[in-house]
């Protein structure tokens, strides 16, 4: 069972993150001389899936234009230049990198982080038309795990307000396949060899006080109230039929 | 007794334009406050009760973290408001000046490691100028709560970089905000104060 569990993960992040793999940009073309030391670059920053105010009024275009356009731009560049400083863990990918976050310096451990995390929040989130609801599977796996989705939203809530400094908190999938909330440190996440509770992210709200403070300010909670208008429940119902489909 | 929230050194839009009335309204009404009456309501009818700021910041670290975060904020903050001045910023002069350029060789050099500790700070935290235990002065920069005052060293400056000290008025722009921060706030007369052993009870 639990070795399932594993595969299943290992499965869904290569689903999940498909287009977070490092592409080279001097990839051979016909016969052209292969450049010997031009380096493998680089991650790079995907659009957000919807436009910049397509989250109002739960999240406002000020907020995520700067948190996209900049925040996560600086993730996947100082990325990029942490890579470039330690060559011996170029040409992986980002989920490679991830798992083995304790054995990295600093500098690749955050920003590659910063750059999954980001990602994977970006997708989790849609407009509040297009945000649907938990499958009934999902909602079953709520309900058995929490006792209520309100319960849920209640402890997860706890969670991020729990969340002291700057991180996430998270709706993950344990080893033993059942659902529950944790909350990580700074850019690390759950799939980190590193993180005190490890599990498969179905769900992540970003606790750092630059994903709500230019509309919140120190009101985290009303933040997070707000934030469940556009959870994408489509994606997340998706992510969790994956992880236990197998 | 319970603590108190100290008051602004200055007037609340004294520092305007680098750093504004509006973000006080929010970092000291509201961060600062929600420390000092998380702190009183963690202490109530506990060990800690009756002990001064300091006292209840050196013996709740490493044991308690509610209580070491929410008292090591407070000072902090307390801290950090005397750390700027209307009338501040730029090279110092006195004493300061002179420890800086014997200690970091040059101003220019301490303004380069101050900058670079607030700006490599992952996550929140805070830079700091500190007399070490050494007795030379030093930067250093700590996670979230963490204050140097549990490593034995006197806290000369701080500048909080948090992001809620500096999003409204600067977003992104940490480093932005730390060359403000030197250039036209940072207040030498109370770093010579402090190095010269004053001490910084940080409740009021
Ligand atoms: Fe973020």
């Amino acid at each position: 069972m639990r070795n399932n569990i594993k595969l299943f993960s290992t499965s869904i992040l290569a689903i999940a993150t498909v287009f977070l793999i490092p592409v080279c940009a001097n990839a051979q073309q016909n016969n052209a001389p292969k450049a010997i030391d031009a380096p493998m670059s680089a991650f790079t920053l995907a659009p957000l899936p919807y436009a910049y105010d397509a989250l109002e009024p739960a999240i406002d275009t000020q907020t995520m234009t700067i948190h996209h356009d900049k925040h996560h731009q600086a993730y996947v560049d100082n990325l990029n230049k942490a890579i470039a400083a330690n060559p011996a863990l170029g040409g992986q990918s980002l989920d490679q990198l991830i798992v083995k976050a304790g054995t990295l310096p600093p500098a690749v451990r955050n920003n590659a982080g910063g750059h999954w995390n980001h990602t994977f929040f970006w997708d989790s989130m849609a407009p509040v038309a297009k945000s649907g609801t938990p499958s009934p599977a999902l909602n079953a796996a709520i309900i058995s795990s929490f006792g209520s989705m309100d319960n849920f939203k209640a402890e997860f809530k706890k969670a991020g307000l729990g969340r002291f400094g700057s991180g996430w908190v998270w709706l993950i999938v344990g080893a033993d396949g059942k659902l529950a909330i944790t909350s990580t440190p700074n850019q690390d996440n759950p799939l980190m060899d590193i993180a005190e509770v490890k599990g498969t992210p179905l769900l992540g709200n970003d606790m750092w006080e630059h994903a709500y403070y230019l509309k919140y300010q120190n009101k985290r909670g009303d933040y997070i109230d707000a934030w469940w208008q556009v959870v994408n429940w489509d994606a997340v119902s998706k992510r969790y039929a994956s992880v236990t489909k197998k | 007794m319970a603590f108190e929230l100290p008051a602004l050194p200055y007037a609340d839009d004294a520092l305007e334009p680098h750093y504004s009335a509006n973000t006080f309204s929010y970092h000291h009404k509201k961060h600062h406050n929600t420390y000092v009456v998380n702190l009183n309501n963690l202490i109530k009818d506990t060990e800690f009760e009756g002990k001064t700021l300091v006292e209840i910041i050196l013996a709740s670290a490493g044991k308690n973290p509610g209580v070491f975060n929410n008292s090591a904020q407070v000072w902090n903050h307390t801290f950090f408001w005397n750390s700027m001045s209307p009338n501040g910023g730029g090279a110092p002069t006195g004493a300061i000046a002179d420890k800086i350029a014997a200690d970091f060789g040059s101003y220019d050099n301490f303004v380069t490691e101050f900058k670079n500790a607030g700006a490599t700070q992952f996550g929140s935290g805070w830079a700091w100028l500190v007399l070490g235990t050494d007795g030379k002065l030093k930067v250093t920069k700590t996670p979230n709560a963490e204050t140097p005052l549990t490593a034995g060293e006197k806290p000369i400056i701080t500048c909080d970089v948090w992001e809620h000290a500096y999003y409204l008025d600067y977003q992104n722009l940490r480093p932005k905000f730390l060359e403000v921060f030197l250039e036209k706030l940072v207040n030498w007369e109370f770093a010579n104060e402090m190095l010269a052993g004053k001490e910084f009870s940080g409740d009021k």
